[in-house]
């Protein structure tokens, strides 16, 4: 049996270890779903169906993205970054088992442990006190897809991200930079919708709209027969030409490794 | 007492400063990184404001200028008082020992930790919005609301300031609940960018009377801004920020000393 | 220096009952420890894991404040006057440094200057000798993430010591070590405490600092002082007699004669446990008329034996 699974059971059990403090970072989640929701109403009550959206649109949206920082990882890189940093990561190299494929596995397991621990509040409390859109069986099928695609992407520019740290100094100013992408490309601070023309354009065809914007749109049924192909399309693309990406820079990480000895 | 407090915080920031001098690229490339996160909020406000004219009944200028004011407050409550929400962390790994074998207060040692100028990063956009909003303010100048802007920055950065030591002092007790007291601060500092009367009335209640954040700027600005408060609180609420600051720092010193107690008798 | 008078410290542990239900037991980790040390002594404080040590040391530098006795350092009271006491004495955790990981050590160093108000006159003259006496001079420079564990421990001993304190207090100084920084550490120690006549009082679980340093052993076990005394004394006290290894031509079964405790068995070899009062020729005598004996040899126990037996005594006492 492949060892991967068990990467991603060990990261599971690591990341539902401090429960409390899983479910303390969702109090937050949800106190800015809902500014951000009062936020979005007074938008929409300046300007109904804008992009496309109503305004339960917009506050579904507001919930349902801030139940997916957890799962998605907007705020926080790989832990790999810290091991590069220290020279543990020639241990990782050293094992007969890929760095991209490990990480991943460990990845997708941290991924499983915050959907289960973080997400349930903010879309519960959202229901509670706002009519939020309720998605479809096709819908939530299709979320069901997109939203491992947006972990997939998630974890691609990450790991691009962290391997940089091989020939950085200091990477933090790129973690800095990275954030700022993903969150302000993503549609985490406000949806991609709103962004007006050329700046709309081409937030929409960045890998970073195939994190949140992207997946809300299919829960929310914006996106449905060939077009919902095109979405999961879009996300998959990204995803495979990022982890392709994240290969070659694996190669060369090994490489320099093996050089200079880190 | 208090100018020691000052000295000693100050000797220790500079000591820190100068050992991440010793990377000026990474320390330059920082400080605009730092920059940049912080520039995130205003985009969304600017992007926003394409889509209409006027926000809740608030123009894009007033909306900045409770942006730059909140920013510039909160910006410099960060860089004072920031890293206290790491006394969890402290506790867990066991440094915060080591603080209490020294002889200045931890919560200075712990406010002083890893000060570099790239925390200043977060100030350039907050005063660059500030510089550029106020101008564009469609109000009568008088002296005395001229007089409000520094007052209200400065009462700001005392409630500011006050939180996160109140924030970090809850850790002493419950050390896992520093997700959940991030709402606090930089749900705080995210709230008072735009107009309370955007919110729901029992939430703009909750900040006034409970978390007092809308004596940050909202209060206060107010009055710059001459609209009338949609609690119906009376005239002199605008004016209350520095007395409410003053009982929120009051409010922080007790319970960090408190949890301090805490600390020292259970050893937890 | 230091004055303890019937001092306890009782924490409240919660464990869990059920699937939620938790229930709240209190347990003593010190209880009522009574003890003095006068200036310039040298005292080594002993115990197995969890039997008090670090909470003694945590009441002693003001960390922790005790649930009942007093404390005085200094003449001071920890636990109320902990800032002013702080000034006078030095803290190194063996564990863990006091250091700050990112900075390079000469920056830690400068921060605690501050934190102690060392002019910086005084501050340069004593890092100087103690640069020279702990050989700091080749990592003075490098961030202490990266310093080796010897490294550390000796630049946290010159960070204890910058403001020239009265009392050192070490927590474990020399736990995992290599066999030439621990050599380094002990030297030093001594010497701080012979000529510039620091009080040391020292916390481990290495005997050899014991034997090395202390004139005074102080043991606690189970949150109470066993022992407080001359380490000499100590062999006297717990009887752990002597040991006697015998080298046989050929592997026999264990011996079986009166008064004598096997302790182990290795080929032709056996280690033999005789009591004091026991006539280590008689036994030899004994030996030799069973079987035909190569070798043989009589010393006394090893500081181990000796603390291990301690340790048994005192918890069958408490059961």
């Amino acid at each position: 049996m492949s060892v991967f699974p068990w990467v991603a059971w060990y990261a599971l059990r690591r990341y539902t270890a401090y429960p409390l403090s899983s479910v303390a970072e969702s109090v937050t989640n949800t106190a800015f779903a809902f500014m951000r929701a009062y936020v979005l109403l007074a938008l929409w009550q300046a300007r109904p169906a804008l992009g496309g959206y109503d305004v339960t649109d917009a506050i579904t949206f507001c919930f349902l993205t801030q139940a997916m920082i957890g799962p998605v990882q907007i705020f926080r890189g790989l832990e790999l970054s810290d091991r590069i940093r220290s020279g543990d990561v020639a241990i990782d190299l050293y094992r007969p088992v890929g760095l991209q494929g490990w990480w991943l596995a460990d990845d997708l397991g941290r991924a499983t442990a915050e959907l289960l621990l973080r997400s349930g509040l903010p879309m519960v409390a959202g229901m509670l006190v706002f009519t939020l859109r309720p998605a479809g069986p096709w819908a939530l099928a299709a979320f069901a897809l997109a939203l491992p695609l947006a972990v997939l992407v998630s974890f691609a520019i990450r790991y691009l991200v962290a391997l940089a740290a091989f020939w950085l100094h200091d990477d933090r100013g790129l973690q800095a930079i990275a954030l700022v992408m993903s969150l302000f490309f993503s549609g985490m601070i406000l949806p991609l919708v709103v962004f007006p023309g050329w700046l709309g354009g081409i937030a929409r065809a960045l890998p970073w709209a195939a994190l949140i914007q992207v997946p809300a749109d299919i829960y929310l049924g914006k996106r449905t027969g060939s077009d919902l192909v095109a979405a999961l399309g879009f996300q998959a693309a990204w995803a495979v030409a990022l982890l392709a990406a994240g290969a070659l820079l694996t190669v060369a990480a090994r490489r320099k490794l093996v050089i200079h000895g880190g | 007492m208090p100018g020691g407090v000052v000295r000693v915080y100050g000797l220790l920031a500079w000591t820190w400063i100068r050992a991440a001098a010793q990377y000026p690229v990474s320390m330059v490339l920082l400080t605009f990184a730092t920059a940049a996160v912080s520039m995130l909020d205003v985009a969304a406000i600017m992007v926003m404001f394409t889509r209409a004219p006027r926000i809740a009944g608030f123009t894009a200028p007033e909306v900045l200028f409770l942006y730059g004011t909140s920013a510039l407050s909160f910006a410099l409550a960060d860089i004072l008082f920031g890293t206290t929400e790491r006394l969890g962390k402290h506790i867990r790994e066991g440094t915060l020992d080591a603080m209490l074998v020294r002889p200045v207060s931890p919560l200075i040692q712990i406010a002083t930790e890893d000060f570099s100028p790239r925390r200043l990063g977060k100030l350039v956009p907050a005063s660059l919005v500030l510089a550029l909003a106020l101008p564009r303010l469609d109000v009568d100048w008088t002296a005395g609301r001229a007089v409000m802007i520094p007052a209200m920055v400065l009462a700001g950065v005392a409630i500011f300031s006050g939180l996160w030591v109140l924030t970090a002092s809850l850790q002493f007790v419950l050390i896992d609940g520093h997700g959940a007291t991030k709402s606090v601060t930089y749900g705080g500092a995210f709230l008072t960018q735009y107009p309370l009367s955007m919110f729901a009335r029992d939430f703009v209640r909750g900040v006034t009377f409970a978390v007092p954040l809308a004596f940050v700027n909202w209060q206060p600005g107010l009055y710059v801004l001459d609209r009338a408060d949609p609690l119906g609180l009376p005239e002199a609420a605008r004016f209350a920020s520095p007395a409410v600051a003053v009982v929120v720092c009051v409010l922080a010193g007790f319970v960090w000393r408190a949890g301090l107690r805490h600390y020292r008798s259970t050893g937890s | 220096m230091i004055e303890v008078a019937g001092v306890g410290k009782s924490f409240t542990v919660r464990r869990r009952a059920g699937r939620i239900r938790r229930s709240r037991t209190t347990v003593a980790a010190v209880d009522d420890v009574s003890f003095e040390v006068a200036a310039g002594e040298f005292v080594g404080y002993l115990g197995p894991n969890g039997a008090g040590k670090s909470t003694t040391i945590k009441m002693l530098t003001g960390i922790l404040t005790p649930s009942s006795g007093s404390v005085r350092v200094c003449g001071l009271d920890p636990s109320r006057q902990r800032t002013t006491l702080a000034r006078r004495i030095g803290v190194v955790f063996g564990q863990r440094t006091t250091l700050w990981w990112d900075l390079p050590l000469r920056d830690s160093l400068t921060l605690i200057r501050h934190l102690y108000r060392v002019d910086a006159a005084a501050h340069r003259a004593r890092l100087a000798e103690l640069t020279g006496l702990l050989e700091l001079g080749p990592f003075l420079d490098t961030p202490v993430r990266q310093l080796s564990l010897g490294q550390r421990m000796r630049g946290d001993l010159a960070a204890a010591l910058l403001h020239d304190p009265e009392l050192l207090v070490l927590d474990e100084p020399t736990i995992g070590l290599d066999v030439v920084s621990k050599a380094t550490v002990r030297e030093f120690l001594a010497r701080l405490n012979s000529e510039r006549g620091t009080t040391i009082l020292l916390t481990t679980h290495d005997l050899g600092d014991i034997e090395r340093l202390c004139r005074r052993v102080m043991i606690i076990d189970h949150g109470r002082l066993a022992y407080d005394g001359d380490l000499s004394r100590l062999r006297a006290t717990v009887d752990a007699g002597r040991m006697l290894v015998v080298e046989f031509a050929r592997p026999c079964p264990p011996i079986s004669l009166p008064d004598v405790i096997v302790e182990r068995v290795q080929g032709p070899r056996q280690w033999l446990r005789l009591p004091r009062t026991a006539n280590a020729a008689a036994v030899v005598a004994a030996l030799a008329d069973r079987h035909e004996v190569r070798d043989i040899a009589l010393r006394d126990a090893d500081i181990e034996d000796v603390v291990a037996r301690l340790y048994r005594q005192v918890g069958t006492l408490a059961k």
